[in-house]
């Protein structure tokens, strides 16, 4: 231990306020194993130079947009993984639930059925559904304590058998709504986009600043301006390039309704995770459940109401995924791999198994990477047995490396 | 030493079962503003039973809790809290994932009306508090817990307890797993706790430590009271015969109570 030379904490803090500390701190946490999002950074390099190598089609800008809408779903969904997996759980009902709720919302909409609600009414009751089991689910694992892998299999059949019920004598509901197939169909016009963007970096620099003046008034370290500058501007420049590239889309040049409602979605559930008492209590919990308690924080309560925003995510995306393709059918309904991906996507994104580490934002980053592959795949034409096959080595690999780190950043502990 | 008259937390003829198993029977504890009291006895005495009856994790079968000369119920951890007593458990109860302002303020943050956290003034207040307590070595306060050693993490549970301007605190084997030169910072820090005008409580196996910074020493045999032992009246033999043979009180010289 360096008790032998007692620094005082503020001296401590203000030579790691040089690029050069930043970058030497950086790297020592890498090599404890706090590798933060560079795998990630690696992986969308890597798979952009690979698939753009095997077809022409890959890098343009019809399959971004494209891709956009393809990854929207599943990554909804992760958003409700993260935050599952942040208390150390599991939820292996969001597949087929997500497919319960694009039931739920055809089902809501369908034209001269006496069910045939406005279609932010199908929406309400669609995401509702998937709150009740949400809540269900929770309640069992918080309260009797059944293990959430189990309670969350059960939950995963009894969809199934609900779809196939409400589903069994067509096989398919077609939807007729526009508002709902708007959620995932939309395109913005450019000039929304721009305004978009613009709009989105105000609120991000806002956001960086007000941080950054708030703590400098306190007199607290607020590390070197320059990296809040850089961040803020690399994020931004995220931001119009993406809508650069999606207004040259054609033959629908703009930016897709659906990036937006994910984007907003992500910043809203980062929000809530890491920038209120509801977020660090769920971290808490996934820290040290046990510690959690007997800090005075309601360890059940903070169960379901996670179950229940995974609940919530899972019928949202399962929306998308139904407003996409116009319709459910017992093909599409939260079958396939739409489970795998959406915990794939949480755990590429970097979120721990294990429970207590993770970010929101991994959602969105493992979410682009899962859709990037299915994406490539298909374009240059592989079977669903490669896809199945990369898709399964990729999660491995990912789940392997959580795995490692986690022991390295043990290590380096004491 | 002892300026205040009455016991700031006070056990009368507490009892506690489980089943059959009678773990506390009509104890009797006090420990008052400023000083150290330590808590000793040999394994299955009834130390932790009773510090889980104060903490409110378990409730008392018989018996009075007094708190500044009231009677109180404790109920669960926040009657605990409200009243300022505060465990520090041996396995820390701290969160590794979590740095050490997020582990200071665990459960009660600092929020604005819309549950939103206020980082500033936590991260101000945990450096002030760890500051008046002399933890000079933990680097950063951002640092999440798994990365400090057993006896930074030992002295950020304690300092939780001052941060929140407790009364008593309870540290339940705060020395046991620690090295040589940590268990001296955590002994310090007892000292200091207790010269801030905190009553606390040592719950220890080590002789040595306890016979170095308590003022007073209560020992527990198979749940019963041995009697309460005045620091400078006493020594370690007489403290070993207390707790492996018990001596009835009223028969011994050093006896106080």
């Amino acid at each position: 231990m360096s008790s032998a030379a007692p620094a005082e904490i503020q001296a401590a803090a203000e030579d790691q306020d040089s690029i050069a500390a930043i970058v030497r701190a950086r790297w020592a946490a890498i090599r404890s194993g706090d590798v933060g999002s560079l795998p990630v950074i690696i992986g969308i390099v890597a798979i952009t130079l690979f698939f753009s190598s095997k077809t022409s089609i890959f890098f343009t800008a019809v399959n971004f947009q494209n891709l956009i809408g393809q990854m929207a779903g599943p990554t909804v969904i992760a958003i409700g993984v993260v935050f599952v997996l942040l208390i150390g759980e599991i939820d292996l009902s969001i597949g087929f639930l997500s497919g319960l709720a694009g039931v739920a919302v055809a089902y809501y909409q369908q034209a001269g059925t006496g069910h045939d609600y406005p279609g932010l009414i199908a929406l309400a009751l669609a995401i509702l559904t998937g709150i009740v089991v949400g809540f269900t689910q929770g309640s069992i694992v918080a309260f009797i304590g059944v293990p959430s892998f189990v309670v969350t299999l059960a939950g995963l059949l009894i969809c199934q058998g609900l779809i196939l019920k409400i589903l069994g004598t067509e096989g398919v509901i077609g939807i007729q709504d526009k508002q709902i197939n708007d959620i995932a169909n939309y395109v913005l016009s450019p000039n929304t986009g721009w305004a978009v963007a613009i709009i989105f970096t105000v609120m991000l620099a806002a956001a960086a600043f007000g941080s950054y003046f708030n703590r400098r008034r306190a007199g607290l370290p607020t590390g070197n301006v320059v990296l809040t500058v850089v961040r803020v501007a690399f994020f931004a420049g995220l931001a119009f390039a993406a809508v650069h590239v999606c207004n040259q889309a054609q033959p629908r040049p703009g930016v897709p309704l659906v990036g937006l409602i994910v984007v907003f979605l992500v910043v809203l559930a980062g929000y809530v995770a890491g920038r209120t008492t509801f977020g660090r209590h769920v971290y808490a919990v996934g820290g040290n459940a046990e510690a959690a308690r007997r800090a005075g924080i309601n360890v059940k309560l903070i169960r379901i109401l996670v179950f229940m925003i995974s609940g919530a995510m899972a019928a949202m995306g399962g929306v998308i995924l139904a407003s996409r393709l116009n319709g459910i059918s017992l093909e599409s309904a939260g079958g396939g791999t739409i489970l795998l991906d959406s915990i794939s996507a949480a755990v590429i994104g970097g979120v721990s198994l294990f429970g207590g580490r993770g970010r929101v934002s991994g959602a969105l980053f493992g979410g682009l990477i899962i859709g990037m592959i299915a994406n490539g795949i298909d374009l240059v034409g592989y079977t669903d047995a490669i896809k199945l096959i990369t898709t399964g080595a990729i999660l491995l690999a990912a789940v392997t490396l959580d795995t490692v780190l986690r022991r390295r950043q043990a290590a380096a502990g004491r | 030493m002892n300026g205040t008259p009455r016991a700031t937390l006070e056990l009368r003829g507490v009892s506690k079962n489980f089943g059959s198993v009678q773990a506390l029977r009509e104890v009797d504890f006090e420990v008052r503003d400023g000083e150290v009291m330590a808590l000793v006895g040999d394994n299955g005495a009834g130390k932790s039973t009773l510090i889980k009856c104060v903490a409110g994790i378990y409730s008392i079968d018989d018996g009075q809790i007094l708190f500044d000369g009231k009677p109180v119920t404790i109920h669960g951890p926040k009657d605990a809290a409200k009243l300022g007593i505060e465990v520090v458990y041996q396995d820390l109860a701290l969160c590794d994932n979590l740095d050490v302002v997020q582990n200071m303020y665990l459960g009660r943050e600092a929020r604005d009306p819309i549950f939103r956290l206020r980082e500033a003034p936590m991260e101000q207040r945990t450096a002030e508090t760890l500051k008046s307590l002399s933890v000079t070595t933990i680097r950063s306060v951002r640092q999440p817990v798994a990365t400090l050693s057993g006896g930074q993490r030992q002295s950020i549970a304690v300092a939780r307890a001052v941060l929140w301007n407790n009364r008593v605190v309870f540290l339940d084997e705060p020395t046991a797993a620690l090295g040589v030169a940590q268990t001296r910072q955590v002994l310090d820090l007892v000292t200091r706790l207790a010269e801030q005008g905190l009553a606390v409580v040592l719950v220890s196996h080590n002789l040595v430590d306890v016979f170095e910074v308590a003022t007073r020493i209560s020992v527990l045999r198979l749940g019963r009271n041995v009697g309460v032992y005045e620091k400078g009246k006493t020594n370690q033999q007489e403290i070993v015969e207390a707790i492996t043979f018990g001596t009835p009180a009223a028969e011994e010289p050093g006896v106080v109570a």
